[in-house]
């Protein structure tokens, strides 16, 4: 295996994912095999090319700055599970 | 009036010559979808009512000498776009409550080109899986066998247009999911160039990868509908300003002198050897309508799918971080804090396989990891659209298989998703370069669809609708209907 | 052992935009909860950010006035933590390639000298919202309406090596980006707040000890003490034989403290990756000199400009660039009046500044205009009221009362310098003190005093002081 259970627990609070027990085992497998997979990509010879993070070679377009949206609170909020007074909830946040 | 047997051009037809009306034709397909999608589950939601009404309204435009290129015509959203007022699940359960407050770009311009939608099709969770098979509603069957899988992720608009419950729907591909789906059921679909339709609005899986398409009957019918959804939008910086020829009007043109480029290794012992033999007498069917084929070499493209597969679960854990559970989705009950609320709420709220693409994501672009794994990706990717690039200095089309098999049983593949992954290793390369890719039925083995994938240059859709079309004017694959749906 | 103090700080301004740095919400302060937060604020399923050219043009702006490297191409990227503060569970901000680099300026240090202090990078990133606490029994409140806020991150070098540096870096930093109008440097809004870096070294030794960040400081005070605090506390610590560790830390105002936040600290793994919505932002050689072309006069060079057209001491004229508006006014008031302008920077600074400090006023709420002012100077300039009732006009300008010399017309204060009228109540005032005038004459010369206000008590002021000493000494003489 190339990933530890250990791993597999830090990577999933990292992404915030409960696991139950059975899953994390899968995990462990399947994550390793997919791991061993892309590891391929070390066979590739890339020196000096460029990481390429988009497909196309093209600048960012700008948007003029102005106000164009208007208070829709309400309608927004209908899908949200949890909330009081316009604001949204989540358990207390301790600092 | 077997109203479902036709494709989007002959029920235009139909719409303008009043031989029947769009609530009618409507009215037909509803009924159709309530009797055969019992054995599919092509949909998540069916939108009878909003159907209706948008046919009435098509109707009335018609009379009035108004109307958009597709008034009153029907299609198909995959549950992937948002649509206003209406569930919008991206077949997961994490949004199995949520209802859009806003269209999606193309969702707008379709409803303003007149096209009316019967509903949301199933699809693969978040668009992550190659059979359908990870969808928190259920697998979709395919309609030429149902005991096999349609592809994925787009699986629902593809066994929906197979099975004749709507001429036409729309669909995303971020490594296949388009095309893949189209090759197994024996339909047309394209992915457009990166940049050429905008993203706004298309729950995103992997932003750089990501485009929307269209499944359909015909070349011709995805032509008219890519028409109406391609073009700049203002609200994706990454949808490009380029102008967007009338692909309708290009395609009569020959493909006499055309170049088509062979890539070696797509010929290789990964390929069905009768799936190869269909892909060939395809190839050989071009070649007699006046194109040439050369062969072209791509030495990076084995590397393919292991670099879609650090790329595209790096952008997927970003961009599913969202699904929090505070604004709007899945939500556990009774959180003990924050962090129990976020666990819970994204463990219980996602399923198995995007749960893995977020965990690889996440581990490739973690401390440690990142130069190895998401850096050596990007570098590759770059080789990758270079073998693309050099090869379209010689070729106007690539062509080859879409997918190395034809429909696989359901629950064959689930238990690898390396085995699963593979499916996609054709259909890849033209998401990480950003290239418009397309695939058309090309024939059978053993009764099963097999699929002709062409890629073009940037932007250059057109070439691609073209020859699909010509090949089309000469063969009857694509008109060929499963049994049980005639 | 002697203490070398290093510490760098990383100054979040919020840029003054009308709308968003990614979407078209309104950037107002003070809306209801939520009532300015888009479907791209909420991080909403399928919305994308699209960039605010303005936040280009202000970052522009900074890195040209801070001599810094404007960079032809910048990319954004996403910086990967769970806060329910951040809908997106990602924060677009620009991590490898930056959009200014390299920069400095130059401020007072300890001693007096000027003093270096380089800025490493200044990016643009998106504000995140805020979590309220109060009246909420065991939750949380998430208001996202400052989510998506435009933000400029300045970054300086470690060259800070004392807290009064440290503020006076950051009252540098407030005053650049309010005289290029790119920021409205409100700090009880949050417009303008910092993280400080702080760490201690035996001085002489080269490598920098472990550091603590300090977040979230909003105010000037508070950098202050809570890098004395946290200097102190790290001494102690390493002297009685402990460690620092590397971690960040918040300063509690109310007990005067800075305390461990471990829970932001946990597992912290950021995970950036170029932000795949956004395209790189190229700016081109053009651009750059038509902002530059466009800067206004900066704060140093308006200074030196002030010391050297109007002949001001280097405070003073420090104190009068401190704002655009205040050095506006100031010229303003030099333009219009005749009198030099050294006694026009006396009466801004003493009189109009203590003024306004008095009732709590800004600049934009003075009760006396520039042009006004400059007609209160003039007037002691040309003679027609004494220094002394100029004061007393002033009071009454302040108070609404008119123009200075709609003042000095309606309570007739006119300075009287008819140096016959003077004569004759010289003349009086010797009359009726001939016991003072036999001591003066005796060689009391201190004396003069008692006469000049005895003729100043007469004429209740208004007589003019130096002819009145004038006409008073010639007569006792005689």
């Amino acid at each position: 295996m190339s990933l530890t259970e250990d791993q597999v627990q830090q990577i999933a609070t990292l992404a915030r994912l409960k696991l139950k027990p059975e899953e994390h085992a899968e995990l462990v497998d399947k994550l390793s095999r997919i791991v061993d997979f892309v590891d391929h990509l070390s066979e590739a010879d890339t020196e000096g090319v460029v990481p390429m993070a988009h497909p196309l070679d093209v600048a960012q377009r700008l948007r003029p700055d102005a106000v164009i949206e208007s208070d829709e609170r309400d309608r927004f909020q209908e899908n949200a599970p949890s909330v009081t007074d316009g604001l949204y909830l989540v358990p207390k946040v301790i600092e | 009036m077997d109203l479902h047997a036709k494709t989007l051009t002959e029920l235009a037809a139909g719409l303008d010559s009043g031989e029947y009306s769009s609530v009618e034709l409507t009215q037909s397909l509803l009924e159709r979808i309530a009797a055969h999608d019992e054995k599919l589950n092509a949909f998540v939601t069916v939108t009878s009512d909003n159907a209706l009404a948008a046919a009435e309204r098509a109707d009335q435009a018609r009379a009035a000498g108004e109307g958009g290129v597709l008034n009153g015509l029907p299609i198909v959203h995959k549950d992937i776009f948002c649509t206003r007022g209406v569930k919008t699940t991206c077949g997961s359960r994490m949004l199995d409550n949520f209802v859009s407050p806003y269209d999606a770009t193309i969702v707008e311009r379709l409803a303003a080109a007149g096209a009316v939608v019967l509903g949301k099709a199933n699809m693969d969770e978040f668009a992550m899986g190659s059979s359908n098979e990870t969808s928190f509603f259920g697998p979709v069957r395919n309609p030429w066998d149902l005991d096999r899988s349609p592809g994925g992720s787009s699986g629902g608009s593809a066994a929906a247009v197979a099975a004749r419950l709507a001429p036409a729907a729309t669909a995303t591909d971020t490594g296949g999911s388009i095309r893949q789906p189209a090759a197994l059921t024996g339909t047309v679909g394209i992915k457009p160039t990166y940049g050429r339709v905008s993203r706004y609005g298309m729950i995103a899986f992997a932003s750089s990868l990501d485009q929307a398409g269209v499944i359909t009957r015909s070349a011709e019918d995805a032509a008219r509908l890519l028409g109406v959804m391609a073009g700049f939008d203002e609200r994706d910086s990454t949808c490009l300003n380029e102008p967007v020829p009338d692909y309708v009007a290009e395609l009569g043109q020959s493909i006499e002198g055309l170049k088509i480029g062979l890539v070696r290794q797509h010929f290789d012992e990964g390929l069905d050897a009768d799936c190869s033999v269909r892909i060939k007498e395809a190839i050989a069917v071009l070649e007699s309508l006046g194109a040439t084929v050369v062969e072209v070499d791509m030495p990076n493209i084995d590397l393919s799918v292991p670099t879609y597969y650090v790329v595209a679960p790096a952008e997927c854990s970003s961009n599913l971080s969202r699904f929090d559970g505070v604004r709007f989705g899945h939500r556990a009950d009774d959180p003990e804090d924050l962090l129990d609320l976020y666990c819970r709420s994204r463990g219980e709220g996602f399923g198995d396989e995007v749960k893995r693409r977020i965990m690889t994501g996440t581990y490739v672009l973690s401390a440690g990891y990142y130069d190895a794994y998401y850096l050596k990706a990007q570098q590759v990717r770059h080789l990758i659209a270079d073998d693309f690039k050099n090869a379209f200095e010689e070729v106007d089309v690539i062509a080859g298989p879409t997918a190395p098999t034809p429909a696989f049983k359901l629950g064959d593949k689930v238990d690898d998703p390396i085995t699963m992954y593979l499916n996609d290793i054709y259909t890849i390369g033209a998401n990480l370069g950003g290239f418009p890719g397309m695939s058309i039925p090309c024939g059978f083995v053993d009764g099963l669809p097999v699929g002709l994938h062409l890629v073009g240059h940037h932007f250059d859709e057109s070439t691609l609708l073209r020859c699909a079309h010509a090949y089309q004017q000469v063969t009857d694959f694509h008109t060929a209907c499963p049994e049980d749906f005639a | 052992m002697s203490w070398e103090v290093v510490i760098g700080l990383e100054i979040h301004t919020q840029l003054a935009t009308k709308s968003k740095i990614f979407s078209g919400a309104s950037t107002a302060y003070g809306a209801e909860p939520n009532t300015q937060a888009c479907l791209v604020d909420l991080g909403y399923p399928g919305v994308l950010p699209v960039l605010n050219e303005e936040v280009v043009h202000m970052a522009a702006m900074f890195g040209l006035a801070v001599g810094a490297t404007v960079a032809p191409r910048s990319v954004f990227a996403r910086k990967n933590y769970f806060y329910p503060d951040l809908p997106k569970g990602y924060q677009i901000s620009q991590y490898e390639l930056p959009i200014v680099e390299h920069g400095e300026l130059f401020i007072t240090d300890d001693e007096g000298d000027e003093k270096r202090i380089g800025i490493t990078r200044a990016h643009l990133e998106e504000d995140a919202g805020k979590s309220i606490h109060e009246g909420l029994d065991r939750s949380s409140g998430i208001d996202l309406n400052r989510a998506g806020t435009p933000l400029l991150e300045i970054v300086s070098e470690p060259d800070i090596r004392s807290a009064k540096e440290a503020v006076a870096y950051m009252r540098k930093i407030h005053t650049i980006v309010r005289y290029l109008g790119i920021s409205d440097g409100n700090m009880q809004e949050g417009s303008f707040r910092c993280d400080a870096n702080v760490s201690v070294r035996p001085r002489g030794q080269e490598e920098f000890g472990t550091r603590t960040e300090i977040k979230n400081l909003n105010s000037f005070r508070f950098v202050e003490r809570a890098i004395n605090y946290e200097i102190e506390r790290q001494i102690d610590l390493i002297e009685d034989g402990g460690e620092v560790v590397q971690e960040t830390r918040l300063y509690d105002a109310a007990k005067d403290e800075t305390r461990s936040m471990r829970s932001k600290e946990e597992a912290n793994d950021y995970r950036y990756f170029p932000d795949p919505d956004l395209l790189p932002v190229e700016i081109s050689a053009e651009y750059i000199e038509d902002v530059r072309e466009q800067l206004p006069e900066l704060p140093d060079a308006k200074q030196h400009r002030f010391v050297d057209e109007y002949d001001l001491k280097n405070a003073d004229a420090a104190q009068l660039t401190i704002s655009r508006p205040l050095a506006d006014y100031y010229e303003t008031a030099v333009a219009a009046s005749e009198a030099k302008p050294k006694v026009v920077a006396n009466w801004v600074i003493g009189d109009l500044l203590g003024a306004l400090n008095k009732e709590g006023l800004g600049l934009a709420d003075s009760r006396i205009s520039a042009e006004d002012l400059a007609g209160l100077v003039t007037r002691i300039h040309d003679n027609t009221i004494s220094g002394k009732i100029a004061k007393q006009v002033f009071e009454a300008m302040w108070s609404g009362e008119g123009t200075a010399d709609e003042i000095i017309e309606a309570k007739g204060l006119k300075q009287i310098t008819d140096s016959s009228a003077i004569e004759a109540v010289v003349d009086k005032v010797i009359e009726a003190n001939p016991g003072q005038v036999a001591e003066y004459k005796a060689g009391k010369d201190k004396l003069i005093g008692f006469f000049v206000g005895q003729v100043m008590k007469e004429t209740k002021g208004q007589a003019n002081p130096g002819q009145v000493n004038q006409i008073l000494k010639q007569k006792l003489s005689d």
